[in-house]
């Protein structure tokens, strides 16, 4: 039967004469629809609260509020009500306005029924494709982020609680955290959860961008701004417009750039280098720096006001060796990474080398263990990553010499060396410059075993 | 179960009605009356400027003449028949309700300037008169292209269906009459 368990379909028939009305509404709900009428616009637009309506039949000449004027103020409730207009030969010209203001399409009177029932069909098949498209896109968006971050470590997860507790407000973020622990990563989490996501998030790296451009990268510039500025240019904050303007680095801008940011944070209002037209944008900032902001204010190269207006909701990362407990399932991530992108079907590391991972103390963060990983999966044979396959100071760092006595340092060496060659003795041997036969005295002095 | 009244609408030949009277039976396994004598003057709904009847205005008509009958009611006509929206109908119903009218019209092939094809022409009429019968019964159109109550615009869609109602709608008929025995 047309009549099935989905929602069942409805239509709303504004038509000031009775039989139009009585018509289509039992021709309708022969299909299974479920159909009302109204005989005026503002009658529907009182039935406006029984909807939404999937299709809204609209007679274009109604005494009162004709139909186009209804069709405005229908699309200002629902903006998503596809709207099928009834004409009459006469009108075929407001027809055609109708259309140009967003109706589905029309029809004149009387209506073949074949065109008719597939007008409607089609009106149908377009809204469910239309639907079905925002249902995947709120699942892409869902796929797209939580997953980047990896980490079940107590401090990880009081960061995603943050995270995410903050993202569905308008409040200014700072991002905390030495480099390389994914401060960007959290901004686009921030951002990617925000009622804004459907906008950009407009990252400004402000260390990396020359202190004389900021201006013109934040701005924009007018045509002949100055030497060299040949086109129009919008600026990062023109470009955040509905979205999000991510400032990396914030830290490092110039006293200079401090006031204009503080400026165009407050009203929301700028003008581009070498113009005089104000330009309204509407943007979240999220901020980040790996400074430490209080003592700059302390010193005086860091404004205070502009701390304040930045500094009012702080999510601090904490660095990689203050969560260890998150570096196996790191590492086994950029793996699967990797692996996916180069093909490789190396799928795991040697316990003895994730140990090595687990002990190194990361200074470049996460950034850092990614990179070792890539390098690694390049060397790597599968099926896992061994200790040779990783870089020289990850092993190196690995065995600290248990004393500074000379046989304790000695010891260290002949491991960090054996872990760097995976246990080849010949190679061992070379790089320490002693016989292999001397090598095997000292395994054994010192009681080595191979992992 | 009340039996089914079928009413002829002038102009019709009687034959047009007696082998649809034997089909519906078949179908629904219900008695159905013919007479001629109760046949009604489709005038009143002749619109002259569109050169066709209005099918709810004759349904209205047929509805006041016959109150009495507890059955269903059919009526057929040769008449082109239309609802004001639409350019033309092959016949109208009450859903749920009482009355239905169907017009041979449309389903002749001489209406589209091809030879007559009598044999044709019984089958689609039969198949208009049970589809809209089966909105009497509360029907509506069903999905399935051979199912009887597939709604159907132009007469290659009425060829493509069957007379039969599909399992789903057969078992909603059947419901559907339990229930108004019971009530």
């Amino acid at each position: 039967m047309a009549s099935n368990n989905q929602h069942r379909t409805s239509l709303l028939v504004v038509d000031d004469e009775f039989v139009v009305r009585d018509s289509l509404s039992k021709w309708f709900r022969q299909d299974g629809y479920r159909v009302e009428t109204a005989e005026d616009a503002a009658s529907a637009l009182r039935l406006m609260d029984k909807g939404p309506w999937d299709i809204v039949l609209l007679d274009i000449k109604m005494p009162g509020m004709g139909g186009l004027e209804l069709q405005k103020r229908i699309k200002e409730i629902d903006p998503s009500a596809t709207i099928i207009m009834i004409t009459a030969f006469a009108s075929v010209e407001s027809a055609v306005q109708a259309l140009k203001e967003g109706a589905f399409d029309y029809v004149t009177k009387p209506v073949d029924p074949d065109h008719l029932s597939h007008l409607v069909q089609n009106a149908l098949r377009q809204k469910s494709l239309s639907k079905e498209n925002i249902k995947l896109r709120e699942q892409m968006s869902h796929l797209l982020t939580p997953d980047e971050i990896v980490g079940d470590s107590p401090e990880m997860k009081r960061v995603i609680e943050l995270a995410s507790s903050v993202a569905q407000t308008d409040t200014t973020v700072m991002i905390r955290g030495e480099s390389g622990t994914g401060k960007e990563l959290i901004a686009r989490i921030i951002h990617a959860n925000s009622p804004r996501k459907f906008f950009p998030i407009i990252a400004v790296n402000c260390g990396a961008v020359p202190e004389g451009l900021l201006e013109s990268e934040l701005f924009g510039h007018e045509k002949g701004a100055f030497t060299g500025a040949q086109y129009r240019r919008k600026g990062k904050f023109e470009l955040a417009d509905g979205g999000t303007i991510f400032l990396d680095e914030v830290g490092t801008i110039s006293a200079r750039m401090q006031v204009q940011l503080l400026r165009v944070i407050e009203s929301k209002h700028f003008t581009r280098v070498g113009g005089s037209e104000s330009i309204k944008s509407d943007f979240r900032v999220i901020c980040a720096t790996n400074r430490d902001l209080e003592q700059a204010v302390k010193e005086g190269s860091f404004r205070e006001d502009l701390y304040y207006r930045l500094n009012v909701f702080t999510v601090s990362l904490p660095p990689l060796r203050e969560r260890r407990s998150d570096i196996p399932a790191l590492t086994q991530h950029f793996i699967r990474k990797y692996a996916q992108a180069m093909n490789k079907t190396v799928s795991g590391i040697d316990p003895s080398a994730l140990d090595l991972l687990v002990r190194y103390p990361w200074p470049g963060n996460v950034r850092e263990l990614e990179n070792v990983i890539e390098r690694a999966m390049v060397l790597a044979t599968p099926p896992a990553i061994k200790p040779c396959d990783l870089p020289f100071q990850v092993v190196q760092a690995q065995p600290a010499a248990n004393g500074d006595s000379l046989e304790a340092v000695e010891r260290a060496h002949i491991i960090a060396i054996l872990n760097r060659t995976n246990w080849n003795i010949t190679r061992s041997a070379g790089i320490l410059g002693i016989d292999r036969v001397t090598l095997y005295n000292k395994i054994a002095k010192y009681g080595l075993k191979r992992p | 179960m009340p039996p089914i009244l079928l009413v002829p609408i002038p102009p019709l030949q009687p034959e047009t009605l007696a082998t649809l009277a034997r089909g519906i039976v078949e179908r629904f396994q219900i008695a159905v009356l013919t007479d001629g004598s109760k046949s009604i003057d489709p005038a009143p709904a002749y619109d002259a400027s569109r050169n066709q009847y209005d099918s709810s205005l004759l349904l209205s008509i047929l509805l006041r003449l016959h109150s009495a009958q507890n059955g269903k009611i059919l009526a057929v006509t040769e008449v082109d028949l239309y609802i004001p929206v639409l350019t033309f109908v092959f016949g109208e119903a009450q859903l749920d309700g009482k009355a239905a009218i169907v017009s041979v019209r449309r389903l002749d092939e001489r209406f589209y300037g091809l030879p007559e094809k009598s044999s044709l022409l019984e089958d689609r009429l039969l198949k208009e008169a049970i589809h809209e019968l089966g909105h009497t019964f509360g029907l509506l159109h069903c999905r399935r292209f051979e199912c009887v109550m597939h709604a159907s615009t132009a007469v290659e869609e009425i060829d493509l269906k069957s007379s039969s109602f599909c399992p789903e709608c057969a078992r909603l008929l059947d419901q559907k009459n339990r229930m108004g025995e019971n009530g």
